[in-house]
């Protein structure tokens, strides 16, 4: 019930968005609906703890990690939705927009929003890659939006990459499905669900489960924005509106990382823990390193962010590579915080490019002395971001390192180290550009409105009280931990 | 009855990758999309003869589906694309054609390398045409990385997508209905979403821009 309950919610707010005009109350009444599928979503965390719960005939399925990811997308939705009667309005009133598309917008948020609930709460491996192709279709239109010539280009590179990348993840899906039908796995509709996959895990082929976790991480991979397949990433996030740039980095990233921690468990079971460990560890790495160059001399404010969301994957990858449960839980743990804090960052820059008209960061200066509560924000969200504690990105990379020097994986942490040290110099350099340098004369300090102000410390104060104390989710993060164990 | 069965899969399979092959060697674009409109119901016809041979009724369907989608309604949403579009040739290709059809044969042996590790597993008169799936996967990634015109990326995506179909008829008689369906319908939309880039984006700019695509950088 309370999965059809959570699916339905942002399900009818496509249809009410799509059946009245743009008007103020449409955004707010999609920020509340957001709140309510939020709090359905916690709800459902506490039942989860008991035992899975099911609808629609074994149709959906919620384990704690699927109701963990409900919870990631509920705070992230809450906070990018809280910011569109905002956006519009800015952008209606400068002509960027018209009415036509403000509706649009709202509506493909929606159904942004449900493909990606979808995904998460659905059984069936199968519909969990339909979900994810979904998020593509409605996310273009998204990046699309603004109607400019980048913005096209961005989108038609993210359609492409995005589709061809997604189509080795249907394959792999399908060589699996290949697999267990070999292994004497039932044929009919619920032949590739979650627990059967599972409970045939230890006997599926190596050979072609090989192949097809390869498949998978390059496929999932290219929407989780990992090496090789990520250059869609840096532009479709910087030409986006804010909120669907937080939305973007702070969850569909990790939605799809969400497929790639199902998969591993199956490909653990069949092949052991050596080969998706090695091919983790690649592909995680190589984004790392990647990131860390980019970052150095990275130009625009709103592509910093962006780089810094495939770091951030690569860090997730490389948690999952090791992939003991306190490696996992982990990894949760910095997919909360990541999309909690990437959402604060992309909103507030969307505010600096209201302000300032540009996302450069050599023309942003002075921020801190002309806009002291948004410089504050933004960076306090920075602080957050290269994980300095409290926050709580700061507890999940420390406890990452523990569980790899566990794992005997020294020379990973020191690999991260160095990276990390590196974005950690990069970062400080381009927000003492933007915060303190020389001040442009002619600008009066502005206050900044209260309706940014408010989610957006609340959302910092939380990433530290998740870093502080993250015992309120600790039973759940290690009971989803197990839920991806082989 | 068996004889005939194992015959027109491996015609229906080889008009796959044969039409994939075309695509490559022909360079008008109606033409191209022609081939991939016989592609399409290659596919259909693989479908439905495995689902006729193993009285499977939801791979009927899926065969229905696949040939009025992948038949008819792709190709003719392409075919309209490629009105908009003066120039209906690809006059700049980054590999020239012969050499693209020497590359095509190098890429079915590849794929008959790594196709055969995967038959192995269940050895039937289906599984073994599953290289040839693999090889229009192959060919589509190559058109997407060597042809500049966006209609003829289009075409590579789906190449990529009907070989990927065609492994999972011939390896699995097909994915659970739901999850095909969901598919089909993806790609349908991805086609519908890039046609409507390439006419906001023609309508927005002038024509070469579509091809050159460098505003964005770092």
């Amino acid at each position: 019930m309370l999965i059809l309950a959570i699916l339905a919610i942002p399900f009818t707010m496509t249809i009410i968005s799509a059946s009245f005009a743009w008007r103020p109350w449409v955004g707010w009444t999609s920020a509340a609906s957001s709140a309510a599928f939020l709090g359905l979503g916690i709800w459902l965390s506490v039942a989860t703890l008991s035992a899975p719960q099911w609808a629609l005939h074994h149709s959906f399925r919620a384990d704690s990690l699927s109701a963990f990811m409900v919870v990631v997308i509920g705070t992230v939705s809450l906070l990018a939705t809280l910011f569109t009667p905002r956006t519009m309005h800015q952008e209606i009133t400068s002509g960027v927009t018209t009415a036509r598309y403000a509706r649009h917008y709202v509506v493909l948020m929606q159904v942004f929003i449900t493909c990606m609930l979808s995904a998460v709460l659905t059984a069936n491996l199968g519909v969990l890659w339909v979900s994810i192709e979904a998020t593509t279709i409605a996310t273009t239109f998204l990046v699309s939006h603004r109607r400019t010539d980048g913005a096209f280009e961005a989108s038609w590179k993210y359609v492409i990459l995005c589709s061809i990348g997604i189509a080795l993840a249907f394959l792999g899906t399908v060589l699996i499905y290949y697999a267990q039908l070999h292994a004497g796995g039932p044929v009919h509709s619920s032949s590739l669900d979650w627990t059967s996959v599972m409970s045939l895990a230890h006997h599926l082929d190596p050979n072609v489960t090989r192949l097809a976790f390869a498949l998978l991480v390059v496929g999932y991979g290219t929407k989780v924005g990992l090496v090789p397949m990520h250059s869609w990433l840096p532009d479709a996030h910087s030409q986006a509106p804010a909120p669907v740039s937080a939305l973007m980095s702070g969850v569909l990233l990790t939605v799809a990382f969400y497929g790639l921690l199902r998969f591993r468990a199956v490909a653990v079971a069949a092949l052991g823990p050596a080969f998706p460990r090695a091919l983790l560890l690649v592909v995680g790495i190589a984004s790392l390193l990647l990131a860390t160059v980019m970052l150095i001399a990275q130009r625009d404010l709103k592509r910093m962010l962006a780089y810094s969301s495939i770091e951030h994957m690569g860090l997730l990858a490389i948690g999952a590579a090791v992939g003991t449960p306190l490696a996992i839980a982990a990894v949760l743990l910095h997919i909360l915080g990541h999309g909690i804090t990437k959402a604060v960052l992309f909103l507030s820059s969307g505010e600096i490019y209201h302000l300032e008209g540009t996302t450069e960061i050599a023309k942003i200066s002075g921020l801190l002395a002309r806009r002291p509560t948004l410089a504050g924000i933004f960076g306090f969200g920075l602080l957050s971001l290269v994980a300095l504690p409290p926050f709580s990105l700061f507890v999940s990379e420390l406890t990452m390192a523990r569980a790899e020097v566990d794992a005997g994986l020294w020379w990973v942490v020191a690999i991260s180290l160095v990276c990390l040290s590196v974005i950690f110099a990069a970062l400080t350099r381009h927000a003492r550009q933007i915060l303190m340098g020389a001040r442009v004369e002619g600008t009066l300090p502005s206050s900044l409105s209260s309706s940014v102000a408010v989610p957006l410390i609340t959302a910092l104060v939380a990433c530290v009280a998740l870093g502080v104390f993250s015992w309120p989710l600790q039973s759940l993060l290690t009971h989803a931990a197990q839920g991806v164990m082989p | 009855m068996n004889s005939t069965y194992i015959a027109t899969l491996e015609l229906a399979a080889g008009a796959v990758l044969l039409s994939a092959i075309m695509t490559l060697w022909r360079r008008n674009v109606r033409s191209i999309v022609a081939m991939l409109s016989v592609q399409g119901m290659a596919l259909a016809a693989v479908a439905i003869v495995l689902a006729l041979h193993e009285h499977e009724h939801a791979l009927l369907i899926t065969g229905c589906l696949v040939f009025l989608v992948k038949g008819l309604v792709v190709p003719h949403l392409l075919r309209r694309v490629s009105l908009l579009d003066p120039r209906s040739r690809e006059s700049r290709p980054l590999v020239n054609v012969p050499a693209s059809l020497v590359f095509a044969a190098a890429l079915i042996v590849l794929s008959y390398v790594v196709g055969t590790r995967i038959t192995s597993l269940s050895p039937s008169s289906a599984t073994h045409l599953a290289p040839l799936g693999l090889a229009t996967v192959l060919v589509g990634y190559f058109m997407l990385v060597t042809r500049r015109r966006a209609v003829s990326k289009i075409v590579g995506l789906i190449l990529v997508d009907n070989g990927i179909a065609l492994v999972t008829f011939l390896l699995t008689s097909g994915v659970p209905l739901i999850v095909e369906l969901g598919s089909s319908l993806d790609v349908l939309l991805v086609v519908v979403v890039l046609q409507f880039l390439m006419v906001s984006m023609r309508r927005h700019s002038d024509t070469d821009r579509l091809t050159e695509m460098k505003a964005l950088h770092d």
